[in-house]
């Protein structure tokens, strides 16, 4: 009965998703202002709605109903009740209506504070979150129903992918979900200001804090998903490019470039056109990434569906929204646009060289990841494009991106002096240059050189975040300064310098780490760097839902111990499938990794064992990105409403 | 300079950047495609003999053999029409099993061996990569190609 619940509440949900595109529109049309005011309950109501049917399907799994399809593929009576509701987003179905439930709560979102934007804007913005929710219900309601059932029910189900069985799963998915779905809001305001024709400062004041807190997410969910990675396949990778990884980067890259713009757009009007066709593309990337993971192009752990039509679907979708907003930024934008004069030499010039590396960032990236599928589609033959690729490409954009942040940090807004800006620059270049040096000496005698060079871009940014500070420092209370100044700058510093720990991180673990495939017989002691590992002893153990074989190793460095780990190969019977658990030793300047390989005969087993210096720095310099973007959340400034009712009152009636 | 004049500077700039960037990132893209080739095509001398290549193919059961001293070890891949010899050094997936479908890098020896270094199977025990599964179709045989679930 309550699964019949669920699949009522999605029907109706999408009924409701309809009068929250249609009735808004007819109101802007027409002008009446009270069909506006309907797109703010619809929304709520879509929420309310397709919450319950999550709540349905998360019963299910907790009672086990396998007489529901979804609940009997992916949970089984062995498995712990925390994975057992992690699993509703375990596959595809789940994850859809998971993807469909932040959709609407970004849209409930927006309905909260909807009265501080201009009516017809914030209509616009919720018919527009309406509509990409109507073509993801039907292809939920068409495809990929999770409430369909089979009867008779089986005994037990086929169990969760036991790469999923894991906390990382239980948060990842939501985190990255809200991140770029959460990028639907910036493209429901670059439409309304096409169909308005005027996009105004206060515009990019309300988006920004939407987009920054969409931002935020994905970075969370990008580092999370990252972490989850190294410690759960077994052998200490980090980032694979691999395309899923990428449908989640891209947007994030634009999503970055986007923040910056419409910081430009809103201190100084400058760039709005371009910030709207981010806005968009960013949110057409997000699409785009849903396609891959959920259209079973991809044969990837992440990649559930493999049904065609399913494919076919979503990229209608994608076409519909995508091809539907860039026909109106055609035929719309040239007249938004205006705005801004600026110098050549001024902060505004490096902001937009920046968001145009980063485009071409992201265009390596799509290249890398398309192009396989493409050729593919086309039957020109299977090629794949490998991590050197990328590897090797990012190096070369980011070089002066990193450069260009450095100095952009200090150039003013409007004009800057050449001069004023190299002395400067000058300064915290040359402490940036002798740090590094030295570090690098010290830290990585045999890759000096690509060690320094990584060493020295994370310096120069932290220099300039440094100079930044110091250069609104007056000469009286430094205290009173610092307090005063605004939570924005401090967001913005912070994730500044989380990119140069994220980049020392990759740095000193690409140059510094140790990798170690042997065999290890049993009580064999292997030197591992500075450390000594023994290979103690092996045992068979028992979990609640597979069995597992546990290897203990010593590690002791200079005769003293420092740890005794215990790795494991796990078997899931219900699936018959194997999973690496690692022993890990985490560490701030390095992790010390040990896993089973598989057994050689005569107790002897071939094992990796790295050390991984500084590879904690590449995620907590994105959980500083991610705060950063937090803090710059909460700064009053953004999104001040009282400055936007000052709109307000002349926003009704204008449409062009 | 006018506006004109900087306008056009501008642009210059921005077609000259973004020509050189575009004709870097294809080299950098052409030198680091990786084919795919089926031990059919390796034995009709398709595949080259100077760069890595991807090959795919169910590993022949009691193929498997290893050097006890080390983590050498070699296997036969078959498409079920011809077979390759692939020797690797390392360590193998979770998944890796006699008559199962998967995929390795390497690079192909004068002698028409295949040194691998690195080898991929998916966790899932129905999986075959799609290539395996392409490049085996055209002998029709009973495959399950599915990624379930």
């Amino acid at each position: 009965m309550l699964p019949e619940l669920g699949h009522f509440a999605v029907a109706l949900a999408l009924a409701v998703a309809i009068l929250q595109t249609v009735l808004p529109s007819l109101g802007l049309a027409f002008k009446r202002p009270a069909l506006l005011a309907l797109a703010g309950p619809a929304a709520r109501w879509q929420f309310a709605l397709l919450v319950l049917a999550f709540l349905t399907l998360g019963y299910g799994f907790l009672v086990h109903d396998f007489s529901l399809i979804y609940v009997a593929n992916n949970s089984n009576t062995a498995l712990p009740w925390f994975y057992r509701l992690s699993a509703i987003w375990g596959a595809h179905e789940g994850s859809l209506l998971l993807w469909i439930v932040i959709l609407a709560g970004w849209g409930y979102a927006v309905s909260r504070r909807v009265h501080e934007l201009p009516a017809d804007i914030g209509a616009i913005v919720l018919a527009v979150i309406g509509f990409v929710g109507v073509t993801f219900l039907l292809f939920m309601l068409f495809t990929s129903n999770p409430f369909a059932r089979a009867w008779p029910a089986p005994i037990d189900g086929g169990d969760l992918n036991p790469l999923l069985q894991d906390v990382g799963l239980i948060v990842h998915p939501p985190l990255l979900y809200m991140g770029y779905v959460g990028f639907v809001v910036p493209f429901g305001f670059a439409v309304a200001a096409l169909i308005k024709g005027r996009l105004t400062a206060a515009w990019a004041r309300w988006a920004r804090p939407w987009t920054l807190a969409a931002w935020t997410f994905l970075t969370v969910g990008i580092a999370l998903g990252s972490f989850w990675a190294y410690y759960e396949l077994g052998w200490g990778g980090w980032w694979f490019w691999d395309p899923v990884e990428n449908a989640s980067f891209m947007p994030w890259l634009l999503g970055t470039a986007l923040i910056h713009s419409l910081a430009a757009s809103e201190k100084r009007g400058v760039f709005k056109n371009w910030t709207v066709l981010l806005a968009i593309t960013t949110f057409a990337l997000s699409l785009l990434g849903t396609f891959l993971v959920r259209s079973g192009v991809l044969t990837s752990v992440h990649a559930f569906a493999t049904d065609p039509a399913r494919g076919v679907f979503v990229l209608g979708i994608l076409g519909t929204i995508v091809g539907g907003s860039l026909g109106l930024y055609a035929w719309r934008g040239p007249r938004t646009l205006a705005g801004g004069s600026y110098s050549t030499i001024s902060r505004e010039t490096f902001l937009l060289a920046n968001s145009l590396l980063l485009c071409v960032a992201t265009m390596t990236v799509l290249l890398g990841t398309l192009y396989p599928l493409v050729l593919d589609a086309l039957g020109m033959g299977k090629i794949s494009v490998g991590p050197p690729y990328f590897n090797r490409v990012f190096v070369w954009v980011m070089a002066p991106l990193i450069v260009l942040l450095g100095l952009g940090q200090s150039a003013r807004w409007k004009e800057d002096s050449l001069h004023r800006l190299l002395i400067r620059a000058a300064l915290f270049g040359g402490g940036a240059l002798v740090l590094a040096a030295a570090c690098a000496v010290s830290l990585a005698p045999d890759s000096r050189w690509r060690a320094g060079a990584g060493l020295l871009a994370a310096f120069w940014i932290l220099g300039s975040v440094l100079a930044g500070i110091v250069q609104r420092l007056p000469s009286r209370s430094i205290w009173q300064t610092l307090r005063g100044l605004p939570l924005g700058f401090y967001g913005q510093a912070l994730a500044h310098a989380g990119f140069a720990v994220t980049l020392i991180g990759v740095t000193l673990t690409s140059t510094q780490t140790i990798d170690l495939h042997t065999r290890a017989a049993l009580g064999a002691t292997l030197s591992l760097g500075p450390y000594e590992v023994t290979f103690d002893s092996i045992r068979d153990l028992e979990g609640s839902n597979y069995r597992a074989t546990e290897g203990q190793f010593t590690i002791t460095r200079d005769g003293e111990l420092v740890r005794i780990v215990h790795p494991q190969k796990r078997f899931y019977q219900v699936r018959g499938v194997a999973m690496t658990e690692a022993g890990i030793v985490p560490g701030i300047t390095r992790d010390l990794y040990i896993s089973l390989g598989e057994p050689l005969g005569d107790g002897a087993w071939s094992v990796r064992m790295h050390i991984k210096a500084f590879v904690r720095w590449l995620w907590f310099g994105a959980l500083m990105m991610a705060l950063g973007g937090f803090l710059a959340v909460r700064d009053r400034r953004v999104g001040q409403p009282q400055l936007a009712g000052l709109e307000q009152t002349n926003a009704l009636g204008r449409t062009s | 300079m006018t506006p004109r004049h900087r306008r056009m500077a501008t642009i210059t700039v921005l077609v000259v950047g973004m020509g050189l960037a575009t004709a870097l990132i294809l080299r950098a893209f052409n030198e680091n495609l990786m084919y795919f080739y089926s031990p059919s095509e390796i034995a009709a001398g398709k595949a080259p003999s100077a760069r890595d290549f991807r090959i795919g193919g169910m590993v022949v059961v009691g193929s498997v053999e290893r050097n006890p001293e080390s983590l050498e070890m070699s296997f036969t891949l078959t498409d079920y029409a011809h077979q390759t010899r692939v020797s690797y050094a390392g360590i193998l997936p979770d998944l890796f099993r006699e008559g199962q479908g998967i995929v390795a890098h390497g690079r192909l020896t004068p002698e028409g061996s295949f040194i691998a270094h690195e080898v991929l199977a998916k966790h899932d025990e129905n999986y075959m990569p799609p290539e395996v599964a392409a490049s085996l179709k055209p002998q029709s045989l009973p495959t399950t190609a599915a990624n379930a679930p």
